[in-house]
């Protein structure tokens, strides 16, 4: 039989239906909105009988909502490290940015979790962060990493909380810095930040990338040269933490 | 409770209108995180109605001492030694701080960026919420940490504030201070009592203080049974209770809950099955400071042990009843308190090993490591337990959090990640 795992994040939901028998899985992808219960409602319509496993920050939401299925929940740090190690055996650690929060793993040659870190509750260095930048600089959001890739002189950023560094771009703006540098330098902040995160655990390579984040050309590129090798991009990024979710959920 | 109360609590000048809100609060909060569990001992039904009457009984309790001429010294640290006020005819009581009231009165005069526990009990005085600090005639600071120190300062414009000098080293000098500050401190309580402290009276204050501790002793020794007897959230209760009810009537009834724990334990009943035996270790956690400690319990693990101060650190060590004099006595003391392993201390091994010692012995499958945010002492320990831990093949999520509820979402996801890795 079937299994469902659905990965309820803040700005979008996905959700994987995993065939055990073939190994095969397709996702579908849909926005949170102000009503994730009704968007779930959309994604489970045909889910009868079939197991449930939910992950992401609304995990709760449909163990309560859907009290017709069988539904498990697991957190996000679990989610992404078996929907990682199921794509990218080899791996060591996953790198997941999202729309909140910022996560590393750190994972056993068996893809067992060892250690993990997340950022706290500001949302300095995660999604929130590069799509307010984004939207400040009036670029839209899913070419804001090609358009920082077109900077041509370094400028440096010293503040990585959100409300400071968007007065220090607005200064720089005003200074007629070009948008395209200030971008760059909004992105090299995330990746600083992303770095001491998987130094504290470790980032034991290979480093797979998954998330939403993961999208972004220059946050891949950035991330990868500081590595020098060793980054793997995920394959539909966005949804390794409902394929995660379903993996769980096939097991006993 | 309110009505019968309420003359007093004007009496002690509290705030009345923010006080009802700050017990309503508090009210829910302990209905939601205590009286929800099922299949609780009845020995904690003592505990149910000494929290109900949090703010009434033991205060007109300490009315009616004070009224005979006894007084009531409050602290912040488990390093004020208990016996000494006791031997005086004082009244000791350690002021919680555990909540967020207050703190907006509390960041008028402080950085913002202040560990929750200072602003917590400087917001409860600004705010005038809280009844114990009221009936103190004197309240004792402490040097422990920077924050503290300076805080200190700025209370004493507010309430009687008297600051003890605690080393920060465990050398022959630092032992000589801390004798030197328990002597003042002697002094400073006969002259606030009027009344000398004696062999015979410190001799009974010792065995006293020793007695509360021996019954926490047993009930940690009984709470780390397989299964688990009793939750960790009603043993930390417990633990919050032992530092401002009367010493004789906890030990006695701790005693009596101790009885029913251990017939639990013969007929192998547990309240908590299959989930993960965790240590809390860190930064204590004053009443009612019970966030964590419902997020773990309600993410698939139990606290089988609080390396805290509100926990093993207040009641590993005893004093030393040997002592016939009163100079031997005071000795005794001054050791029994230079053993407590705070993160204000440096070097402070004892407190890496006392940690693995423990997560060994109580058979965890991971130690959760509690820092307040901007503490820190203990945000600086935080790496040297987690590397200690992890060459013991222990591992531990380090929490950094305060008093609000904004990060309840986040702290939840990382604390049930944890649970799922050490399971
Ligand atoms: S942590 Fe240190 S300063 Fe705080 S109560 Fe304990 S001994 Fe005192
Ligand atoms: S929690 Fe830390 S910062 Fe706060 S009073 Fe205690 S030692 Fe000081």
């Amino acid at each position: 039989m079937a299994v469902i795992g659905i990965d309820i994040g803040s700005r979008s939901i996905e959700r994987v239906v995993w065939d055990p028998a073939t190994g095969r899985w397709s996702w579908d992808k849909v926005p949170t909105t102000f009503d994730p219960v009704a968007q779930c409602r959309k994604l489970l319509a045909d889910a009868d009988g079939c197991p449930v496993v939910a992950t992401g920050y609304g995990r709760r939401l449909v163990a309560e909502h859907f009290p017709g299925l069988s539904v498990r929940t697991i957190t996000e740090i679990q989610a992404y490290a078996r929907g990682v190690h199921h794509l990218v055996p080899e791996a060591r650690t996953v790198l997941d940015i999202g729309g909140q929060d910022t996560k590393v793993i750190a994972l056993s040659r068996e893809g067992a979790v060892v250690r993990f870190e997340m950022n706290d509750r500001c949302a300095a260095g995660t999604g929130k962060f590069l799509e307010f930048m984004a939207s400040s600089l009036q670029v839209p959001l899913e070419v804001f990493g090609d358009f920082a890739l077109e900077a041509d002189k370094q400028v440096t950023l010293n503040s990585m909380c959100t409300v400071f560094a968007e007065s220090e771009a607005t200064s720089l703006m005003a200074r007629g810095e070009r948008p395209q540098n200030i971008a760059m330098a909004l992105h090299q902040a995330v990746v600083r930040r992303t770095l001491a995160m998987l130094r504290r655990v470790g980032g034991e390579r290979p480093v797979v990338f998954a998330g939403g984040v993961a999208h972004n050309r220059c946050i891949v590129r950035l991330i990868g040269d500081s590595l020098g090798g060793g980054l793997i991009l995920a394959e539909d990024p966005d949804v390794v933490g409902a394929l995660g979710a379903a993996l769980a959920g096939a097991l006993p | 409770m309110t009505a019968s109360y309420e003359a007093m609590w004007e009496r002690l000048g509290l705030d009345l209108d923010a006080h009802t809100s700050l017990l309503e609060v508090l009210g829910k909060f302990y209905g939601d995180i205590y009286m929800s569990q099922q299949g609780r001992l009845r020995g904690m039904e003592y505990l149910d109605f000494v929290v109900s009457e949090i703010h009434g009984l033991r205060i007109r309790e300490l009315e009616e001492a004070r009224a005979q001429g006894r007084k009531v010294i409050g602290t912040f640290c488990v390093f004020v030694p208990e016996e000494i006020v006791w031997a005086a005819g004082g009244i000791q009581v350690g002021l919680c701080a555990g909540a967020e009231a207050g703190t907006e009165a509390a960041e008028k005069i402080l950085p913002r960026n202040t560990c929750a526990l200072i602003k917590s009990f400087v917001g409860f005085k600004l705010a005038r919420l809280c009844p114990f600090t009221e009936s103190c005639d004197m309240i004792v600071g402490e040097t422990t940490c920077d924050g503290k120190k300076k805080a200190y300062e700025i209370f004493s414009d507010h309430a009687p504030v008297y600051v003890m000098e605690i080393p920060q080293m465990k050398g022959a000098a630092d032992r000589a201070l801390w004798k030197a500050e328990v002597l003042r401190f002697k002094e400073a309580v006969e002259d606030l009592t009027g009344r000398s402290i004696t062999a015979e009276n410190l001799s009974e204050a010792v065995r006293l203080i020793n007695r509360r501790r021996r019954v926490l002793q047993r009930l940690n020794r009984l709470r780390a049974a397989q299964p688990v007897p009793i939750s960790g959230r009603d043993v930390l209760l417990i633990n919050q209770v032992s530092f401002y009810d009367d010493p004789d009537r906890f030990t006695q009834k701790i005693g009596e809950l101790c009885d029913e724990l251990e017939a639990k334990v013969r007929r192998g009943e547990g309240v908590a099955d299959g989930a993960a035996r965790v240590l809390l270790s860190g930064c204590p956690m004053a009443i009612p400071n019970w966030k964590l400690p419902y997020i773990i319990e309600s993410s698939g693990a139990v606290m089988v042990g609080e390396e805290s101060c509100i926990g093993t650190r207040n009641t590993r060590d005893l004093v030393d009843e040997s002592g016939r004099t009163l100079e031997e006595m005071l000795d005794a003391i001054v050791e029994r308190y230079m053993k407590i392993d705070c993160a204000c201390f440096t070097p402070n091994t004892e407190r890496l090993e006392h940690i693995v010692d423990l997560a060994r012995e109580l058979e965890v499958k991971g130690v959760i490591h509690y820092g307040l945010s901007f503490c820190q002492p203990y945000a600086m320990e935080s790496f040297k337990v987690e590397k200690a831990l992890r060459n013991a093949g222990i591992p531990m999520l380090a929490v950094e959090t305060d008093y609000s509820m904004e990060d309840v979402e986040q702290l939840k996801t990382r604390v049930e990640a944890f649970v799922e890795m050490i399971r």
